[in-house]
């Protein structure tokens, strides 16, 4: 992901001169070709994410597109009141790029998982939240962005994601991507996970008796959120399981969930995959973390059987329904 | 003093006025830190700053940046004697519905750069505005005024790390050292002392001023800006609560509003000439 967007971004910089680029002394061999392309341009501020942001912030106040590029929590938690005070309360056209949304850093360890940021960023005033599903969608951001003259988030993953899409998605800020449709269940995923997504929806549908019809949708904006999209979906369909790399509060299950609470006579049910509270306190890769905590494609598809399971059972009155993956970091054993 | 300083003598003896009212009406706080930076806000806006009133959006305007958001009556009072809007709404400070609010507030008020009031921001977006002016057309300089107390805040020597090794030469800081701060004097709360010697070790051109002399105030912010490699900051040695005997000096008076006694008082004294 973080190759697409400083593609598209040499691309934006090229014909648009407002455009800047700040880093906090990382992005090694990623942003070098912008650098040496536009030097003037370029500002590695040091490990010094407030003066990042506040910098923005001027450049913004002149009349400039300033991007600022981090990894993790850098360029969010760390600096935090820098982007509420001089950049979103000044709708300032700062464009705040975090690579390795969710578990990307896997091993690493939890300094370097970015599990809170959406709910964090949402909160803000002014700001767009984006978190792409593949490269492809992060082609269609950067510009999108780009062309939208107020601060944004964009949660990247970090490298070697597969290409979901077929073409670039034409994107317009706050619309959700329907990629698939189903009438049993209808996933939506924001970010990395877009992928186990899609491959649990086809394992679904090649279930015997029939198989499980799950619709795919791809929700790259957690804010503004396509409210229309999912009221339209609550209404033809049973079940929304949302699939999100983050942590439990305030991200896109909690946006859903606000979502259908405030539609009159929702029946629909909600399943909301996504990481426990707590973060990992062992070492693993990213996929290997997704697997203890259900968010990969078998996890997905254990979670909406047992939903659909006890939903139908719940129709029938027999009682509550258990919802959201059962298992935690915190099980896992040495 | 000359004719030109004693019309600046006067603006400022009009702000210390007007703040002390703004404060008294609001009931509310920071009225030692107006006064202690009323000649300095004096001297930018009557000498310094390069203003268009009639356009405050004008691309070429020199930016100012009060850091120190709490001040935010007296910069107010600056704007309103010096044209961005009718001296009458000051009457209106902190009243409900008035975007004159306690501390710095940019939205509906003319000549306001940036919202300030969390200290330790305003350098870092000096810089970028700095970085952004000295290319512009019309090379704008960037004024940040701060307080002593945000000298404590890590992103302050952030931002002062980076100016000088960006050769910002169009930004110019100005320190109301006034060495009394929210819980105590500086002294006593996190000694800033050598101050001078830090900003130099960082790389910045230093000068020490009595912030409430105009000839002096004038004269270090004469070639403000106009250096093409090295940010200056001018440390100007000020007295909190300054014009005011009885506010002078004092910590009661980051927190006090006069009474009408008070205030009456307070108003002789810095009316007169």
């Amino acid at each position: 992901m973080r190759t697409a967007f400083i593609e598209t971004l040499l691309d934006l910089a090229d014909k648009d001169s407002r455009i800047w680029l700040l880093c906090a002394d990382l992005g090694y061999s990623v942003l070098e070709p912008f650098r040496d392309r536009f030097p003037d341009r370029f500002v590695n501020v040091g490990v010094a994410e407030q003066n990042m942001i506040g910098i923005a912030s001027g450049l913004a106040h002149a009349g400039k597109v300033a991007f600022c590029y981090s990894i993790a929590n850098f360029p969010t938690l760390r600096c935090l009141e820098q982007i509420r005070n001089d950049v979103c309360y000044h709708n300032c056209n700062v464009k705040i790029v975090s690579v390795g949304g969710g578990v990307a850093y896997g091993a690493q360890g939890y300094t370097h998982h970015a599990v809170e940021d959406l709910a964090v960023m949402r909160a803000l005033p002014n700001v767009v939240v984006a978190a792409p599903g593949d490269p492809l969608e992060v082609r269609a951001l950067t510009q999108a962005l780009t062309n939208h003259a107020a601060p944004c988030f964009l949660r990247l993953g970090k490298a070697g994601e597969t290409v979901v899409h077929h073409a670039v998605p034409v994107i317009k800020i706050g619309q959700a991507l329907p990629l698939r449709e189903g009438g049993d269940v209808m996933l939506i995923s924001t970010g990395g996970t877009l992928e186990p997504t899609l491959q649990a929806a086809e394992l679904l549908h090649q279930r015997g008796g029939g198989g499980i019809a799950a619709g795919v949708t791809s929700m790259p904006f957690l804010k503004p959120l396509d409210t229309s999209w999912i009221t339209d979906v609550a209404r033809r369909t049973a079940l929304i399981c949302t699939v999100e790399e983050h942590g439990p509060i305030g991200g896109l299950g909690d946006a859903v969930a606000s979502c259908l609470a405030r539609m009159s006579g929702n029946r629909t049910r909600l399943l909301p995959l996504n990481l426990p509270e707590g973060g990992t306190k062992v070492a693993g890769d990213q996929q290997w973390l997704r697997t203890q905590v259900g968010l990969d494609r078998d996890g997905i598809v254990a979670a909406v059987i047992s939903a659909l399971g006890t939903t139908s059972a719940a129709h029938r009155g027999s009682g509550p329904m258990k919802l959201g993956n059962e298992r935690h970091f915190g099980d896992i054993e040495m | 003093m000359n004719e030109a300083l004693e019309r600046v003598a006067a603006f400022a003896r009009r702000i210390r006025a007007h703040a002390l009212r703004m404060v008294h009406h609001a009931r509310a706080s920071h009225v030692g830190t107006c006064l202690s930076m009323a000649d300095l806000l004096a001297v930018l806006y009557c000498r310094t700053l390069r203003l268009d009133p009639q356009r405050p959006d004008w691309q070429g305007r020199d930016r100012f940046v009060l850091s120190k958001g709490h001040g935010a009556a007296i910069l107010y009072a600056a704007l309103a004697e010096r044209g961005f809007f009718p001296v009458e709404r000051l009457d209106r400070f902190c009243d409900r519905g008035s975007p004159l609010t306690g501390h710095v507030n940019h939205a509906g008020v003319p000549g306001v750069e940036v919202s300030t009031g969390s200290l330790g921001h305003g350098l870092s977006i000096g810089c970028g505005m700095a970085l952004a002016g000295r290319t512009a057309p019309e090379r704008s300089r960037c004024v940040v005024l701060l307080s002593d107390g945000e000298c404590d805040e890590g992103s302050t020597w952030e931002a002062a790390l980076f100016a000088p090794y960006h050769r910002l030469g169009n930004l110019t800081v100005i320190i109301d050292y006034n060495k009394i701060q929210s819980f105590g004097t500086v002294a006593e709360v996190l000694d800033l002392d050598p101050l001078a010697d830090k900003w130099r070790a960082f790389g910045w051109r230093v000068l020490e001023i009595n912030g409430h002399d105009l000839t002096a105030i004038d004269g270090a912010l004469k070639d403000a800006g106009t250096d093409n490699d090295h940010p200056l900051v001018v440390i100007a040695h000020t007295v909190k609560g300054k014009g005011v005997s009885f506010m002078e000096d004092d910590l009661f008076w980051h927190y006090r509003a006069p009474n009408a006694e008070q205030l009456a008082m307070a108003l002789q004294e810095v009316e007169s000439p």
